[in-house]
């Protein structure tokens, strides 16, 4: 997983950066790019978070875990771990 | 004129304002029931309708289904929509179909909106909280989704009961069903599709692509074990994977209603800042969030301990008249006693718990209205995960305090099975109403009266930690649980954050109605079977002795000269003589280690029934009569010495049987819940042998100690 990342990282061509959406900073956007876990991934598409959907990094709780992001227009909270499995791309 | 049924169902996201439309439309005729085979609530309510044009009178029954997200059922919350959405043979099939929508949220509605629609049952769709579109700056143009969509859609603000007329009209007129998929189901597996209806009396290709995605997760009456091979040989032929094919419609359905969405939808000019951003600011702030949820909680147990005294004594005093009356109205004799002591007694036992959870659910169900119980939640969920629980464990053990029946009820919204088994197990550890006025006689008797920091009493104190003791040792249990509990599937923490609103009232006031008709019924039909066994075990005796004494009583029962002191000492010693005395004096060696002696024996019994039982068994062991007050309850076991002198209700005892009450499971309706939410007895069994073990080990260790 760690070496998707860094070559996803390494795309020079474009000012493009893929990471977890467990990684985006309260206040920060990302674009849901795509999912590392198939049931998550049912489960949130299902609910809106779909590819080349835009989310924002709503909040995140007191201890770290879980987290609350802004998709189509609403709130959603997931468990940092669930987080983990969303690839998303930032500018 | 006929009248002519009209099975309407009524479907939609959670928070969408699904109840709210429910209660506006049928008012105070609706019942709850379960769904066939399921403990998932079923709400069915009815309403009349006139169609002048046909001279046609329609009976209307509107049942409500559990909130869903899609047509994919994972819970048991989401398999029931699903059967009675696809299951013709269903009873609560219906002819239509109300979908209602957050318009202010219109992409995540569409899609459970437009899988509905293309199982080609008539839909009307309700566009709702169409003043908060309006204020988010989204307009939705309705005649544009009525073109696109090819099915009714109506705006309303069901809060303030606008559209209401509307929705019932388009009830009744329902337009022709669309005849193209929104999602043409058959560009995804054409032939398979066409196998399924071939083979199987579907209605539409979606119900059979459905069919494929879900035959093996809920059952269809008309699929049987033959059916679920053909379809398993059907897949494997086309090559129909079910979660691949899940996450393709998804991602086509999205991709259509964005595009239909852009037409009929003005997208907000600037995004306002939000009340909801400001509030959640301050209620997940790492501080203020967990302080203003524990001043919360202050409150509610203020109001629980102090405000429902008093229609408790009330109800309390007025059983008391009741009863009394009864007993003279009455011929004397076995039938009186058994009204009198044993049916009387148990309803007086469970009715004078009703302000208590009436309040406390008033308190949890406005917080949960409102929207804040989810945003505990979200700050509670990494506390309680290290101990097998979920953020939404915290309404169950907030309800505990006042009833472990209903509260094990509302761990249905906990998704994970293995999170769900954790709580209900642990639930009944939290101090329940029932444990308090054991607790308050108690602590009166052992704890002596005096000021910790000159203004802290001393005997609150005492009260505080022992509910304080109960909610360690759910955790602590809870967390022993987790170790042994084994997951059946994967668990999510996935759920809306809704935005915030006001309460609704008449939801408010359902959800309490139902909730002590839950605890009335469920805890208290057991309740009163057991006070009648417990009425039998105290009032028949093996042997002769017992009937000797019962006709010394009744002899002197009759000569005017006899005091009620020597009635009430030849009570007790009928108590004695009786079944119960005879458990009490058999289960003696394995609680005398407790420091307890037969006389407690036969209340710990008798608290089968329901914990505070203690309170009465007591009185009538120290023959102080059924009409005294708790002082002089107290007074006699203040003065009661063991054979060596020594006084019984020793610190020691006091705080061992504090313990016991604290921690055993002694309450059957409980069990009885219990085994009806998990579907087998290995739960409440294992339930009742941990709390007991615990409530023993923990006994004997405080009274070893402090003796």
């Amino acid at each position: 997983m760690l070496g998707v990342a860094y070559f996803r990282n390494l795309n020079f061509n474009s000012a493009v950066l893929e990471k977890k959406l467990s990684e985006l900073k309260p206040g920060e956007a990302g674009v849901i790019q795509n999912f590392s876990d198939e049931e998550i991934k049912l489960k949130l598409m299902e609910m809106g978070c779909i590819p080349g959907e835009t989310v924002l990094m709503e909040r995140v709780a007191p201890l770290g875990d879980p987290m609350a992001i802004k998709v189509a227009g609403y709130q959603l909270s997931l468990r940092k771990n669930e987080a983990e499995t969303v690839w998303v791309s930032t500018l | 004129m006929s009248e002519v049924v009209l099975k309407v169902a009524l479907v939609g996201n959670p928070n969408s304002g699904k109840s709210t439309l429910f209660n506006v439309l049928t008012g105070l005729n609706q019942k709850v029931a379960n769904f066939p085979g399921v403990t998932v609530e079923k709400h069915v309510g009815y309403f009349s309708l006139r169609n002048a044009f046909e001279g046609v009178d329609y009976k209307v029954e509107l049942t409500d289904l559990p909130g869903i997200y899609s047509l994919y059922p994972k819970t048991l919350d989401e398999q029931i929509p699903y059967k009675v959405l696809t299951d013709p043979q269903d009873p609560s099939f219906p002819d239509r179909i109300i979908v209602i929508a957050d318009a202010s949220n219109l992409k995540r509605s569409l899609f459970l909106c437009s899988q509905i629609i293309d199982l080609k049952i008539p839909v009307v769709l309700v566009l709702n909280m169409m003043d908060l579109a309006v204020h988010k700056g989204l307009l939705p143009d309705v005649k544009k989704l009525e073109q696109a969509l090819g099915i009714k859609v109506i705006p309303a603000i069901v809060r303030q009961k606008t559209g209401i007329e509307e929705i019932k009209k388009a009830v009744l007129h329902t337009i022709p069903l669309p005849e193209n998929d929104i999602m043409p189901a058959t560009s995804l597996a054409p032939e398979l599709i066409q196998e399924i209806k071939h083979s199987f009396p579907v209605k539409s290709d979606y119900a059979a692509y459905l069919l494929a995605g879900n035959y093996d997760k809920v059952d269809i009456s008309f699929v049987g074990n033959d059916g679920k091979q053909k379809l398993d040989t059907l897949l494997q032929q086309h090559q129909f994977g079910q979660k691949a094919m899940q996450a393709t419609e998804t991602l086509e359905r999205y991709k259509t209603i964005s595009v239909l969405l852009k037409s009929c939808v003005s997208e907000p000019a600037s995004v306002r800042k939000s009340l909801t951003r400001t509030v959640d600011n301050l209620v997940t702030h790492r501080i203020w969030g967990y302080g203003i949820f524990l001043a919360i909680l202050f409150v509610i147990f203020q109001f629980i301990f102090n405000v429902a005294q008093f229609p408790m004594d009330f109800i309390d005093g007025t059983f008391a008249d009741f009863s009394q009356k009864v007993s003279e109205l009455l011929p004397k004799g076995v039938l009186n006693d058994l009204i009198v002591n044993g049916i009387l007694a148990g309803l007086g036992g469970i009715i004078i718990f009703v302000p208590q959870i009436a309040l406390l659910f008033l308190f949890i169900t406005i917080l949960e209205d409102t929207g804040y119980m989810a945003r505990v939640s979200f700050i509670m969920d990494k506390l309680l995960r290290p101990f097998g629980l979920n953020g939404r464990s915290v309404i169950p053990l907030m309800s505990g305090v006042a009833c472990a029946v209903p509260a094990i009820l509302a761990t249905r919204t906990i998704q994970s099975w293995k999170e769900r088994i954790v709580t209900i197990m642990v639930t009944p550890l939290m101090s329940c109403s029932a444990r308090l006025p054991v607790y308050t006689l108690l602590i009166s008797l052992v704890i002596p009266r005096y000021y910790v920091f000159g203004f802290i009493n001393s005997q609150g104190l005492v009260m505080m930690l022992m509910y304080l003791i109960g909610f360690v040792a759910a955790i602590f249990s809870a967390w022993l649980f987790k170790m042994f509990v084994k997951a059946k599937q994967r668990d999510f923490f996935i759920m809306e954050l809704p935005v915030y609103r006001l309460p609704r009232w008449k939801n408010i006031f359902f959800v309490i109605f139902d909730k002590v008709k839950i605890f009335l019924f469920d805890a208290g039909k057991i309740i009163i079977a057991i006070s009648i066994v417990l009425w039998f075990l105290s009032s028949r005796g093996p042997g002769k002795e017992y009937a000797e004494i019962e006709k010394l009583y009744e002899a002197k029962a009759e000569l005017p000269e006899t005091t009620q002191d020597e009635l009430n000492q030849l009570q007790a010693q009928k108590l004695e003589h009786s079944y119960a005395g005879w458990t009490g004096k058999i289960i003696e060696p394995a609680i005398r280690p407790l420091g307890f002696d037969w006389k407690l024996g036969i209340a710990l019994v008798t608290s089968f029934a329901a914990r505070e039982v203690f309170v009465g068994t007591m009185s009538t062991i120290y023959s102080v009569g059924s009409n005294s007050e708790n002082l002089t309850i107290r007074e006699k076991m203040m003065t009661e010495k063991r054979p060596d002198g020594t006084p019984l209700y020793t610190l020691a005892v006091g705080i061992s049987l504090m313990l016991f009450y604290a921690f055993a499971m002694q309450c059957m309706s409980t069990l009885a819940v219990v085994k009806r939410e998990t579907g087998t007895w290995k739960w409440p069994i294992i339930q009742f042998v941990y709390m007991s073990a615990l409530a023993w080990v923990s006994s004997f260790a405080a009274f070893q100690l402090l003796s």
